[in-house]
């Protein structure tokens, strides 16, 4: 019982940002501090609501509104200009909306306690060329407010993770591009942090890096750890993310599980000997695009392909190929953005 | 360590790596070593054919101690100026502030930690420089101006005015805009108390005004002028004064240090000055 009221203690001081031993311990102010280190950890990773930003009046964001579940990866997605790194400025407290409200880690946006259990990889990494690898990594142990007993074994954890460690003692003003994006990397999960945010974070790595960056994201996941992924380079995000959303001028257009948001099955048939009006009457199967030889029907679960198939020759046509074909995230993308 | 500190600690040790203290230190010691040569050979001065007295030799040291530390001001008033110019735009326009400002420290820990580490520079490099050249002079002289710890707080108070106006400006301004107002503000309060001193020997009120306003504009100026005093003799003090009005004018004379009301104010320009620079960076976008 002592042991569990201690722990619930340190839970509540460290959900409310305050040390332990400052907890009063009035049964009522504990089941308040309770409360709220249970909504916290309840909370999504991050949750905004109409979030606007302008500069002047250009607008970065105009009404923002997503939920980013704890423990996945989500990728955050759109082309150059869209708001996706003024999105990230916002959630980490670097910029201030001009209206609307968010919650990161169910704290209001740029809280501190919250940016204690969180990890960041700018865009526009850069670090003090004139430190080591390792004093830079020591410097932001530092920053994080990480006991100081752990910062060596953080330090070197993350430099093995990023395969810097045989470079740990060089200065980070001789590392190339790429090695000082994979040093950002390192500093972004040091303290095991419950949220990462990587803004673009293979911009600088080779295939080989690429790759690796993809593994330390699949590792956060299964530790756990939400990852907020901003990237244009759809692929990635199609391998390792759960979840996306789609930005465009500053206003999420789709969001959902890839599943969701790729509209599951399509099938690609030649057919010839039909009338377009003959080829459009199978649109019940699906979605149809119509390219003349060509027709796609899409959202057609697998087992009715033979029953299209029976329609378009019982219609008349002669059918030469028919091929089935998973709808890319760069399709959908290129859709919707194409859409609008 | 308090974030703050941890800021300042960075402050001096990027000092150190990127050499800026050796520089200082090496550039230093040559002009204390050229200074003392020159302050020794006082003694080879032939006054009608017959070496100098102490007594000449002491006053004229104390008039040649006010040139050089007039040029060792110069010096770290730029320095400070440049130095401090780009210390927080740099940092926000390289992209350097954005991951250490998304740990859980507040802009003001960034800011008043790098200021910090700036003020411990410029009171290090001038008490270190100031004591030795002082002590040399001493030695090959017998000369000791009459408050040499005086002479570090205001040569200091100098740097630190110029630092905290450099990185006021740096928050909002890149480092060469902002460098270059601060040197002209640095210049301009100069200007204006030669023009204050002009005042004085004319007798000329708006010109004397002139130059008080801008003493409280800038107080670079007006800190000085407490350097002087500090290095002043009290024999030259008494000389200049029966000399007359025409004689105080001097803008290398001060008969008084700087009335406690004033510096005050310099303390309330600097931590007001301060105050305006965290209040920018708070608001800035980053």
């Amino acid at each position: 019982m002592l042991v569990g009221s201690l722990h619930l203690q340190h839970l509540a001081a460290e959900s409310l940002g305050r040390p332990p031993g400052c907890i009063s311990d009035t049964l009522v102010d504990l089941r308040e501090r309770q409360a709220a280190a249970s909504a916290a950890a309840a909370s999504p990773a991050v949750h905004t609501a109409d979030l606007t930003k302008r500069y002047g009046k250009q607008p970065a964001l105009a009404g923002l509104t997503m939920t980013v579940p704890r423990g996945e990866a989500f990728g955050f997605l759109g082309p150059n200009g869209a708001g996706k790194t003024t999105a990230v400025k916002l959630l980490l407290g670097l910029a201030a909306p001009t209206s609307g409200e968010g919650w990161v880690l169910g704290r209001p946006l740029g809280d501190r306690e919250a940016r204690r259990r969180i990890g960041y990889l700018p865009e526009l990494f850069r670090y003090q060329p004139w430190l080591s690898a390792r004093e830079v990594l020591a410097l932001h142990c530092e920053l994080a407010g990480l006991p100081r007993a752990s910062w060596r074994e953080e330090v070197q954890a993350a430099l093995e993770i990023v395969d810097l460690a045989g470079r740990a003692e060089d200065r980070v003003g001789t590392f190339s591009k790429g090695m000082q994006q994979r040093l950002g990397l390192g500093a972004a999960l040091l303290g095991k942090p419950e949220l990462v945010f990587l803004d673009e974070p293979t911009s600088a790595l080779d295939p080989v890096g690429r790759h690796d960056v993809r593994q330390v994201i699949n590792s956060l996941k299964e530790r756990g750890t939400a990852v907020f992924l901003n990237s244009h380079l759809l692929t990635e995000v199609e391998m390792v993310c759960d979840r996306v959303a789609i930005v465009d001028h500053g206003r999420v257009v789709a969001s959902g599980t890839l599943d969701d948001l790729l509209g599951g099955h399509a099938v690609r048939v030649r057919v010839t000997g039909l009338k377009p009006h003959e080829r459009a009457s199978v649109s019940g199967f699906g979605e149809l695009d119509d390219d003349g030889e060509w027709i796609t029907v899409r959202g057609l679960e697998p087992e009715r392909v033979p029953e299209l198939v029976d329609e378009l020759v019982r219609l008349g046509g002669r059918v030469y190929s028919v091929e089935p074909r998973h709808q890319t995230l760069e399709d959908r993308f290129l859709q919707l953005l194409g859409a609008k | 360590m308090a974030p703050a500190l941890v800021y300042a600690r960075l402050t001096l040790r990027e000092a150190r790596r990127r050499r800026l203290l050796l520089v200082l230190l090496v550039l230093t010691l040559v002009m204390v070593a050229v200074t003392t040569w020159g302050f020794g050979k006082l003694w080879d001065i032939r006054v009608q054919g017959r070496p100098p007295g102490a007594s000449f030799v002491r006053a004229t040291a104390s008039q040649l101690m006010i040139l050089v530390a007039f040029m060792f001001t110069t010096v770290l008033g730029l320095a400070a100026t440049v130095v401090a110019s780009p210390s927080v735009s740099g940092d926000l326009e390289s992209g350097l502030a954005l991951s250490m400002l998304a740990r859980p420290v507040r802009r003001a820990d960034l800011l008043v930690g790098k200021w910090l580490g700036f003020v411990a520079m410029v009171v290090i490099y001038t008490g270190g420089a100031a004591l030795l050249e002082m002590e040399l002079v001493s030695w090959v002289t017998g000369y000791m101006p009459p408050h040499p710890i005086a002479f570090v707080v205001f040569v200091s108070a100098v740097g630190i005015s110029l630092v905290t106006l450099s990185m006021a400006l740096s928050t909002r301004l890149s480092g060469l805009v902002g460098g270059v107002i601060a040197l002209v503000a640095f210049f301009m309060s100069w200007m204006g108390g030669i023009v204050g001193s002009i005042g004085l020997a004319l007798q000329n009120q708006p010109l004397i005004d002139a130059g008080a306003v801008s003493r409280l504009i800038v107080p670079a100026d007006g800190l000085w002028r407490g350097a002087i005093w500090s290095l002043e003799p009290s024999i030259v003090i008494a000389g200049v004064k029966a000399a007359g009005p025409g004689a105080a004018s001097n803008p290398f004379f001060a008969a008084d240090p700087p009335p406690t009301a004033y510096l005050a104010w310099c303390v309330i320009w600097v931590l007001g000055l301060l105050a305006l620079a965290l209040w920018s960076l708070n608001k800035r976008e980053i």
